[in-house]
């Protein structure tokens, strides 16, 4: 009988070792500077984020071919977190500890970053993050190169109450029922209200996430703007809701001089999937669009057709936002002359790239980046007309101006402050 | 019924050795994460030791389905709702321990709630600044709604896909609703930006081994009850209610009651597994309850060895394995994989992978191995 | 009340717009400058042009206005002249906008267009619906009509009068009506005649009205009070009838596509026994096939695409059927009597065949137009407005059950698949090649996935994940009716579209469908079987 104990117990043994060599065995050494790509391959995030892991393999493969950097080559490190947030915590990790990657750009959703956040700062890694967000974070291990809500959704406001925008008067606030959302929401209706707008004229809805019947509400809206005043709708609904939404607002008969509606999470991704006629002189306000007349923007749709080998693939926001990363990211190694991440951080601020968007960029010590806000209207080819957009690049804001207990707070990750959250620097300044 | 040492001696093989290794990793893997230089090659990385703690966690969740389905004909295609629940109960105690350390420093109010305007903490969360009452919920939670809806399903007699269909509308609905900020639960974020339990701090490796080695003494623990369970007299008419429910209850016995035991047993299992698992993630969220990841459950079962319990565990570590080996090392074809796996397994392995070794210990090793085989294979 | 201040002065500027047409007409505008001023990039310039134009009161330049509006006016590189084209497949036909005459045709890069932002287009829309309300077209008439009721301003009143005469549209006299009597409502100072327009407007039922009538509440005279109220109760039931129509409406249509969804899954789960979990991607498949015949409509041959979808529907049910067959001989066929093992077989499948998809059409959606017969409404004068596509999809989901009944009900293949499904051994026994009968099923309820995926392309997402959104709601529909009953799954459907609607504007859309699941899993206690349960003792295993 022991003798089968102990036999057993060696079996034990034996199956531990063996689970654990050929994941050690996979930890290669580095004679190349690895780039983690953290996007959702597969599930509900595929359909927005794979265009953004092609984005970074093609600034990969265009940097070696400029000769790499700091004479090594770069090498992408892509893995699928499939849309699932644990998972994204835990590929996180094993591009940090594992792959022992130098960077990682990735993650889409709010959530996804904030469940890889934990890890990032564990492990002192550098994630650089594309979209356009609620804010109300700044961690010291992410730059964030999307847009913070004053750089997208208070000037597309302004925009609609001015006399080009139509002057509205009455406000619908839609949304799918998450953070971003809810805080855009939350920060529009503080702005309104400091406009003169009363909460009757206000009508906030929120939609659970791939809502696909939208005839309620889109009759909701109807009848809420037959009440008088101009009125038009502020759209914050995520990705796949998207299209069924339009295309009830083209059958209902909506068109953009009665309501119109302005996006966030529209851009021309999302319209690719749409037969856009009936939704002309609807807006989205966004960092960049690929109608934008500049050298550098022809320049990087030229690179992105070259690379994809599909002339009718479309540039979006959230691309751009990975190329300025990407490029800052290079620029900084380069200054920094090492791929060490504390050294790299520091480099970045004040890091200056020349956008696609036609302006410049600027990487700020608050890990927001500074960028120009542009409004278009939805064109029948899918594209976007600028119709306007702001004198120069607007610094994005961590912390919301219009949230009292945010106001309160600073994000400066440089000395005497050295903090993403607080009310006074941590250091006194003699 | 009690664990003295011939029990343990008359479980089969695979029982065994899913205690030994649960037992020796417990003690193992915390001294080789802890006490062993970084690059000894005895060393195992933190990052291996979460991950493991991982798939122990999805292991006791696939024992509790098993233990439905695979003893009692059960199929529930919701168990990831009380895995969820269990989730949430811990996530809720770790977001009280935040204190004044999140981002907007409120002592009473995570920050998501301070930042949805809420002024005073909703009611569900009353008690979850206490370790111990947040433990009792773990498990009471799930316990409870598996105790009601099986007393309304098994009362009025839903069996087959009926059964199955509304346990998926149960965690359907689950999810929808955590979904909602307005409930109170963090919406689609959940809870996450966890810093410490118990007062020690969850990112320090020691932490991290001993939730690890806790997993494992749970998964161990939760066999042996199974196993035990299964093994007495209340499993055999357990076993009888998969194969002929209608004769069971000719015979006389209250079906329901033994059905609504093993059902709110087995979602209380399911209920702690959720409560490791999320401190090791560090995130909790809706998408646990998403029909899809019950169903992923059921299919670790069946691809283990359904009716087998060490196979539920084997079955989940390996598909689990799979998923983290292919997303890393095939991004783009990892679906097909997993897909083609699935479709393998149950053309050609109806009984799970513990099946095809019987088969084989079986026919070629008839000896000495056999006479290990102590325990009835069902 | 700063508001309706603000309409008169913009009233009057459109009376003096009218008042003296000829006397502007005579003086002879720049015409074609202005034509050229209104491609201008600034939009104020644009907008004087508008004005300008508008003021000539000429008929002929709502011909360029209207090319403007709808993006049709371009300018050519080369010289900078002003055109209005038509699209064709290589460039554009080019016309003068001012006198119409051909100017050729030009390849598209040739010409840039005219661009204008909202304020134009609302200036340009109410500027030729001024010029149109005693033009030749009635639906511009109508427009102009509503937009003078949306305004109402005191000096439209011997306009409106003077086009009522003349008109012999009854729909338009309708809208005519009710504009006059809107403005005679807000601001004409003899209380009798406000009193008619009030009895004039108590027969309208649409929400404009009632936010007028509403007004009319605070107007000081007693007596207009008064029948304001009444004739406002009046408005208000009837707006609440017609908005019980808009639900059942929109009930309807939700059960319809549930039904659609559902409905191959009946024939798959319902009578087959099989736990489809790839039916979502059978009717994904239907609609990348729908986006495929599309696509090679548009390439070679554009003027078929109004049919794409009677085209794509045959197409549909081929593909996804034969995917059907293929799942079926391949893997399901091993599963007979094992009901629960094709869940996961299918699980697995259905895996493989979203990846495949994303392998081959790539993660993005995809574009699936809408034919122009499926696109806008059929408005009422209620304000209840029917959108085309719903009301097409309502009879298509109809028709394709109808056709499903049938083929159970009056066809061999229908008496052997029930035969099949009833007694596997005994309709072996009575030479029915089982197999074959197996794989049609199979085949038949993928098919009809297929052909609901064409019609849910026109509402919804074509990309990899559309199986994923209905896979949940489709077997709660299938089970809610009654395992193997068609006639159950419809009205599972109906009835789940139809509480659905009802609630969401109460609980809102959350909330409305947890309290369906929740009634769905007490409805089951009840009748553990669905709604038409199936009796006798076979059911039993």
């Amino acid at each position: 009988m022991r003798k089968h104990i102990r036999s057993t117990v060696m079996a034990a043994a034996v199956a531990v070792l063996g689970a654990v060599t050929p994941i050690k065995a996979a930890m290669a050494a580095d004679d190349t500077i690895k780039v983690g790509v953290l996007h959702s391959l597969s599930g509900t995030m595929a359909i927005s984020e794979t265009t953004l892991k092609d984005t970074i393999l093609m600034m990969i493969d265009d940097q070696n071919k400029k000769g790499g950097l700091l004479g090594k080559k770069l090498e992408a490190v892509v893995v699928d977190p499939a849309s699932n947030w644990p998972l994204f915590a835990e590929k996180a990790r094993e591009l940090i500890q594992v792959k022992k990657t130098d960077v990682v750009f990735g993650c889409w959703t709010s959530v996804s970053r904030k469940s890889v956040l934990p890890v990032f700062e564990e492990l002192n890694g550098l994630l650089f993050y594309p979209v356009q967000y609620e804010g109300e974070e700044s961690s010291r291990n992410v730059f964030y190169t999307g847009a913070a809500p004053n750089q997208q959704a208070i000037p597309a406001v302004e925009y609609l109450m001015s006399k080009d925008g139509g002057e509205a008067k009455r406000w619908v606030l839609l949304g799918t029922d998450y953070v971003y959302p809810r805080t855009t929401n939350k920060i529009l209706r503080a702005f309104l209200h400091s406009k003169g707008v009363a909460d009757a004229d206000i009508m906030e809805e929120y939609t659970p996430f791939g809502h696909s019947d939208w005839q309620t509400i889109v009759t909701n809206v109807k009848k809420f703007a037959s009440e008088g005043k101009k009125t038009a709708v502020v759209s914050t609904i995520n990705g796949d809701a998207n299209v069924p939404f339009y295309k009830e607002l083209g059958n209902q008969g909506i068109n953009a001089e009665d309501i119109p509606v302005v996006a966030f999470s529209v851009g021309e991704e999302e319209l690719a999937g749409l037969d856009t006629a009936p939704l002309v002189g609807h807006l989205a306000a966004w960092n960049y669009f690929m109608s934008v007349d500049a050298p550098k923007n022809a320049e990087f749709i030229k690179q992105w057709h070259d690379f994809i080998k599909d002339p009718k693939r479309v540039t979006n926001d959230p691309m751009e936002a990975h190329y300025i990363g990407f490029k800052m990211w290079v620029q900084a190694v380069e200054q920094a002359g090492t791929t060490d991440v504390d050294a790299v951080r520091q480099a970045m601020y004040g890091q200056k790239v020349k956008a696609p968007s036609g302006f410049e960029s600027v990487m700020n010590t608050n890990h927001h980046l500074s960028k120009p806000v542009l409004i278009g209207e939805i064109q029948d080819n899918g594209q976007f007309d600028i119709v306007w957009r702001t004198d120069g690049p607007i610094v994005g804001d961590a912390w919301s101006d219009f949230i009292p207990e945010s106001k309160k707070l600073t994000a400066d990750w440089t000395f005497p402050w050295v903090c993403g959250n607080c009310e006074k620097p941590k250091y006194t300044v003699n | 019924m009690r664990a003295n040492p011939s029990f343990i001696l008359s479980l089969p093989l695979g029982g065994k050795i899913l205690l030994a290794l649960m037992l020796g990793a417990a003690l193992l893997v915390p001294l080789l994460n802890l006490l062993t230089p970084v690059d000894s090659f005895f060393h195992v990385p933190t990052y291996l030791v979460s991950l493991m703690g991982k798939y122990i966690c999805y292991a006791l969740l696939a024992l509790s389905v098993d233990l439905v389905w695979g003893y009692c004909g059960i199929l529930s295609l919701g168990h990831g709702a009380f895995f969820g629940l269990g989730g949430y109960a811990m996530g809720m105690y770790m977001m009280r321990q935040i204190g004044t350390r999140g981002v907007y420093g409120n002592a009473d109010l995570p920050d998501f709630m301070v930042f949805l305007n809420w002024k005073e903490l909703p009611w569900a969360w009353y008690g979850f600044d206490m370790f111990g009452f947040a433990m009792l919920m773990v498990v009471l939670v799930p316990g409870a709604l598996a105790f009601l809806f099986g007393w309304f399903a098994f009362r009025s007699r839903v069996t087959g896909v009926y059964l199955s269909i509304i346990t998926q509308a149960m965690t359907y609905a689950l999810m929808l609703a955590f979904f909602r900020n307005d409930m109170g639960f963090g919406g689609n974020n959940g809870l996450t930006d966890f810093k410490d339990i118990l007062g020690f701090d969850i990112q320090a490796d020691g932490t991290r081994s001993v939730l690890f080695a806790l997993s494992a003494l749970a998964l161990a623990g939760g066999y042996l009850l199974c196993a035990m369970i299964v093994r007495s007299k209340l499993g055999r008419i357990l076993e009888a209610i998969r194969d002929a429910e209608s004769r069971v209850r000719f015979l006389g016995y209250q079906v329901q009651y033994y059905k609504l035991f093993v059902f709110t047993f087995s979602a209380m299992l399911a209920g702690v597994a959720g409560a490791l698992y999320v401190p090791q993630v560090g995130i909790i969220n809706p998408t646990e309850f998403t029909p899809a990841n019950s169903i992923e459950a059921v299919i670790w079962v069946a691809v283990g060895g359904r009716g087998t319990l060490y196979g539920a565990a084997l079955g989940a570590v390996l598909v689990n394995y799979a998923k983290s080996y292919f997303t890393g090392a095939l991004p783009e074809v990892w679906l097909f994989m997993l897909g083609g796996l699935f479709v393998l397994v149950t053309l050609l392995l109806p009984k799970g992978i513990v099946g095809l070794v019987n088969q084989f210990t079986s026919r070629t090793v008839r000896s000495p191995l056999r006479f290990l085989y102590a325990g009835k294979q069902p | 009340m700063a508001f309706f201040n603000a309409l008169k002065i913009y009233a009057l500027l459109l009376c003096i717009l009218f008042m003296p047409l000829h006397a502007f007409a005579q003086t002879q505008a720049d015409m074609p400058g202005l034509i050229h001023q209104l491609t201008d990039k600034s939009r104020s310039t644009q907008a004087e042009a508008v004005d300008a134009l508008t003021a000539t009161g000429d008929p002929v330049v709502i011909a360029p206005l209207d090319a403007l509006l709808n993006g049709n006016l371009y300018t050519r590189k080369s010289d900078g002249s002003v055109w209005i084209t038509t699209a064709t497949a290589t460039g554009f036909d080019l016309r003068d906008p001012l006198t119409g005459a051909d100017g050729g045709s030009v390849a598209a890069g040739e010409m840039s267009k005219a661009k204008i932002t909202n304020a134009i287009r609302t200036r340009l829309r109410g500027s030729i619906g001024r010029m149109s309300l005693l033009g030749p077209d009635p639906k511009l008439r109508r427009e102009a009509a509503d937009a003078i009721f949306k305004n109402g301003a005191r000096e439209s009143i011997p306009l409106l009068e003077a086009a009522l005469e003349k008109e012999t549209d009854e729909t338009v006299i309708r809208r005519m009506q009710r504009a006059l009597a809107g403005v005679h409502l807000d601001q004409s100072d003899d209380t009798q005649v406000r009193l008619k327009a009030i009895e004039t407007l108590g027969a309208f039922t649409d929400q404009d009205v009632r936010a007028l009538l509403n007004t009319a509440l605070k107007q000081s005279d007693e007596s207009v009070r008064a029948a304001a109220k009444k004739a406002l109760a009046g408005v208000e039931s009837r707006l609440e009838f017609w908005g019980m129509a808009e639900g059942l409406f929109h009930g309807l249509s939700l059960g319809s596509v549930l039904l659609l969804a559902a409905i191959g899954l009946a024939i798959t789960f319902g009578v087959m026994g099989i736990i489809n979990m790839a039916h979502g991607e059978m009717v994904m498949i239907g609609a990348y096939t729908t986006f495929m015949v599309q696509e090679v409509i548009r390439n070679s041959y554009p003027g078929l695409f109004d049919a794409s979808l009677f085209i794509a529907i045959p197409a549909a049910f081929m593909v996804s059927g034969m995917v059907g067959i293929a799942i079926e001989r391949g893997i399901i066929r091993f599963l007979y009597g094992r009901p629960l093992e094709t869940l996961l077989a299918t699980w697995g499948v259905s895996l493989i065949l979203q990846q495949t998809v994303r392998s081959i059409f790539g993660p993005t959606n995809k574009d699936v137009g809408t034919p122009s017969w499926m696109s806008g409404a059929m408005e009422f004068d209620s304000g209840l407005a029917l959108t085309y596509n719903r009301v097409a999809i309502i009879v298509f989901s109809l028709m394709v059950l109808g056709l499903l009944v049938l083929v159970m009900r009056k066809t061999s293949l229908g008496l052997r698949m029930r035969a099949v499904t009833q007694n596997r051994a005994m309709a072996n026994s009575m030479g029915i090649r089982t197999g074959t009968v197996d794989a049609l099923t199979f085949g038949l309820g993928s098919g009809i996935a297929g052909i609901a995926g064409v019609a849910l392309s026109q509402i919804d997402n074509v990309s990899p994940n559309l199986g994923q959104s209905y896979i949940v709601d489709s077997f709660m529909v299938v089970v809610f009716g009654g395992v193997g009953n068609l006639l159950g799954t419809f009205f599972g459907a109906m009835s789940l579209g139809l509480v659905n609607k009802f609630l969401e504007p109460f609980a809102g859309a959350v909330l409305g469908k947890i309290f369906i699941l929740i009634a769905l899993i007490l409805f089951i206690q009840y009748r553990p079987r669905g709604m038409f349960a199936l009796k006798g003792r076979a059911v039993e295993n």
